[in-house]
């Protein structure tokens, strides 16, 4: 029996109309907000707590945990930082959700707001999205109009203000101090973290109490309200630290590529059957379970609890990450999507660190030589001296995450690389062989 | 020359009322600047920035080459923006940027002689699951083909300009739209 696919964000997904406030409202809209508004915020934090919930920007960190360790008071003002930065290739999720859905995204962070104790929220948006920067700001604005934003919002006592604010084209924006940087005006850079800076939750945008959550984090808020945490940690059907549903965007060469709530622990052959299966007439050869930077994982296992914690140890895979499933069947030139992905990240290393900075402009470089077919084979070597020349030593996590689709494609697909470097092609995705 | 009116300062005014430190409008503020300068930044857009922001310009050089939705340079009418990023490219990205260099006779990154066109290579659109996609000024188009890349090089070619009025520029006030 398939696990059945409980809905809680995307329930009211294709209701007409629900991007207006009149219709989210008729859908039962704003009445977790109304519930939370006069809540205890340790009671919030509590509900968040017992729900299991963990970051949905990539990171998988307990939601509670940074709510926790806000100021249990408001002698200055705190932040709520939305992460609308998507960038992480394979990840579209949230420019849906922000399209379809912006009141539940403006709900959700009036309800986290009421739990860190902010009154002011602002939403990084990247500058590409200008489809789901209008939705979020004409939801805002309609959330002031009915009184859901504002001064002493619902005769609470308290003031609530969510402002729009765009990017320009960063993808280390999305790393979350780089963004409390540009957010500030900066050049966006990562800074240093904890334990060598004070957490931002103490000292974060100007200097307050700030903390920084995905799209759909602050999106899941409401329904973990309206369920109970403990309901919502009900649903899941694989590992006991893997709660609720999540969104995945499933791309690449599946029948049926799209945005689909999942509940987390669905075997991963089945969630790959929700998107329509493999293209029809070929076979899985390999497959970036959440995002590039995650890196690539062999055809076999595929009957695991997709979760954070069920994808096997033999795939080597970072996890879970954003949930961006990218499938690739045999007609990929794995060393050419590689490839790819090297430039990507070379081109957006912020530079502020030398061994990501010049790690992967080398790497970039051997890359183009090998595709140009003026490979040798001790270029595999220093492929992977390059990529221990970066590993646990660069900043930021771009840096990290640059490496594994690197070292994850070299050690399932070596072969490739060697066709490269001896033939000046890919006789493999020619020839459409899954391996060696 | 300046440019800024009593219009884009009111503008500035409104962003920067959004943020506790007017340096935390510099973002927006480029943006609006962008438009005003037909597209592109020179450096009397930048010392105007700085000037109304109050933030020293070598500030405003740093952050505005820092991001690359600033162009640094003038930019053709229409920018073709394709993704080349892996979901697309397995669903052939590379055959699509081709056939645009092909049709309008100019290489990726380069823009047509009369500057209507460019066709620019970017990355994740995050519009994998409908890819190869790409994007003219603020509008997406997904699952592209050479048939609609057709279509919409003729809508385009008469069409006027939204690249040169970045869409970034035009953020509401607060309770407008
Ligand atoms: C290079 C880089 C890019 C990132 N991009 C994003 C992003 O676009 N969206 C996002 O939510 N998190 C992104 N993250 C993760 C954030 O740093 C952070 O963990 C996340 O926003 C926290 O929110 P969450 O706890 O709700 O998941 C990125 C991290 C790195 C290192
Ligand atoms: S790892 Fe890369 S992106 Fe991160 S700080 Fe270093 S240079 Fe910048
Ligand atoms: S890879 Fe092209 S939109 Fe994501």
């Amino acid at each position: 029996m398939p696990v059945e696919q409980t809905q809680l964000l995307y329930r009211h997904r294709n209701v007409p109309g629900i991007n207006r406030l009149e219709t989210y409202v008729a859908h039962g809209g704003y009445e977790q907000f109304r519930k939370a508004v006069v809540m205890d915020p340790e009671a919030i934090i509590e509900e968040v707590k017992v729900s299991g919930l963990r970051g949905r920007g990539g990171a998988g960190f307990p939601t509670h945990i940074k709510w926790n360790a806000f100021p249990k008071n408001r002698d200055v003002e705190h932040y709520f930082i939305i992460n609308a930065d998507e960038g992480e290739p394979g990840t579209a999720k949230d420019r849906d959700l922000m399209n379809a859905l912006p009141h539940l995204l403006v709900e959700g962070c009036l309800c986290s707001m009421v739990a860190v104790r902010a009154a002011k929220c602002y939403i990084y948006i990247r500058g590409e999205y200008i489809e789901p920067w209008k939705s979020v700001q004409k939801a805002i604005n309609e959330a002031y109009a009915a009184g859901f934003l504002g001064k002493n919002v619902l005769g609470s006592g308290l003031d609530f203000d969510i402002y729009t604010h765009l990017g320009a084209g960063a993808y280390e924006c999305g790393e979350e101090s780089a963004l409390m940087s540009s957010l500030m005006g900066e050049r966006g850079m990562p800074r240093l973290k904890p334990p060598a800076a004070p957490l931002p939750m103490i000292s974060g945008v100007w200097k307050r109490p700030s903390v920084v959550n995905n799209v759909e984090t602050a999106a899941t808020i409401p329904a973990i309200l309206e369920l109970g945490g403990a309901k919502y940690a009900e649903i899941g059907v694989g590992s006991p630290r893997s709660r609720g549903t999540k969104l995945f965007s499933i791309s690449g060469h599946v029948n049926k590529p799209g945005i689909y709530e999942i509940v987390l622990g669905t075997p991963f052959s089945e969630v790959v059957d929700i998107a329509g299966g493999v293209r029809d007439g070929h076979q899985l050869k390999t497959y970036i379970p959440g995002g590039s930077s995650m890196g690539f994982a062999p055809p076999t296992p595929l009957d695991y609890p997709f979760d954070y914690e069920g994808i096997p140890q033999n795939t080597q895979t970072l996890g879970l990450g954003s949930g961006g499933l990218m499938i690739f069947d045999e007609t990929t030139d794995v060393f050419k999507v590689t490839h790819r992905l090297v430039d990507f990240y070379h081109h957006e290393s912020c530079g502020k660190c030398t061994p990501c900075r010049e790690g992967l402009d080398w790497l970039s470089k051997i890359y183009a030589r090998i595709a140009s077919g003026g490979g040798r084979e001790q270029d595999i070597d220093l492929i992977w001296d390059i990529c221990d020349s970066i590993r646990g030593k660069s900043f930021c996590a771009l840096g990290e995450g640059a490496i594994w689709p690197v070292m994850t494609s070299l050690r399932l697909f070596r072969h490739e690389y060697l066709s490269y470097i001896h033939h000046g092609r890919n006789t493999y995705s020619e020839a459409g062989q899954l391996g060696a | 020359m300046a440019k800024f009116t009593d219009d884009t300062k009111r503008r500035l005014d409104a962003l920067i009322a959004r943020y506790p430190t007017a340096k935390a409008a510099l973002l927006p503020a480029l943006w609006v600047a962008q438009e005003v300068y037909g597209g592109w930044l020179p450096p009397e857009a930048m010392q105007e920035v700085a000037d109304h922001l109050g933030v020293p310009a070598s500030d405003v050089a740093g952050v505005a080459t820092f991001y690359t939705m600033y162009n640094k340079r003038p930019v053709a009418h229409h920018r073709i923006e394709i993704c080349q990023n892996v979901a697309c490219m397995v669903n052939g990205a590379d055959e699509l940027i081709g056939y645009c260099e092909r049709k309008l006779g100019i290489h990726a990154g380069e823009m047509t002689a009369d500057g209507t066109f460019s066709v620019e290579r970017v990355e994740c659109l995050g519009a994998c699951c409908h890819a190869p996609a790409l994007m003219v000024g603020s509008t997406y188009y997904e699952n592209v083909t050479e048939q609609t890349v057709d279509k919409l090089i003729a809508e385009l070619a008469n069409m006027p300009s939204e690249s040169v009025n970045p869409p970034q520029s035009q953020m509401p006030e607060q309770g407008e739209f």
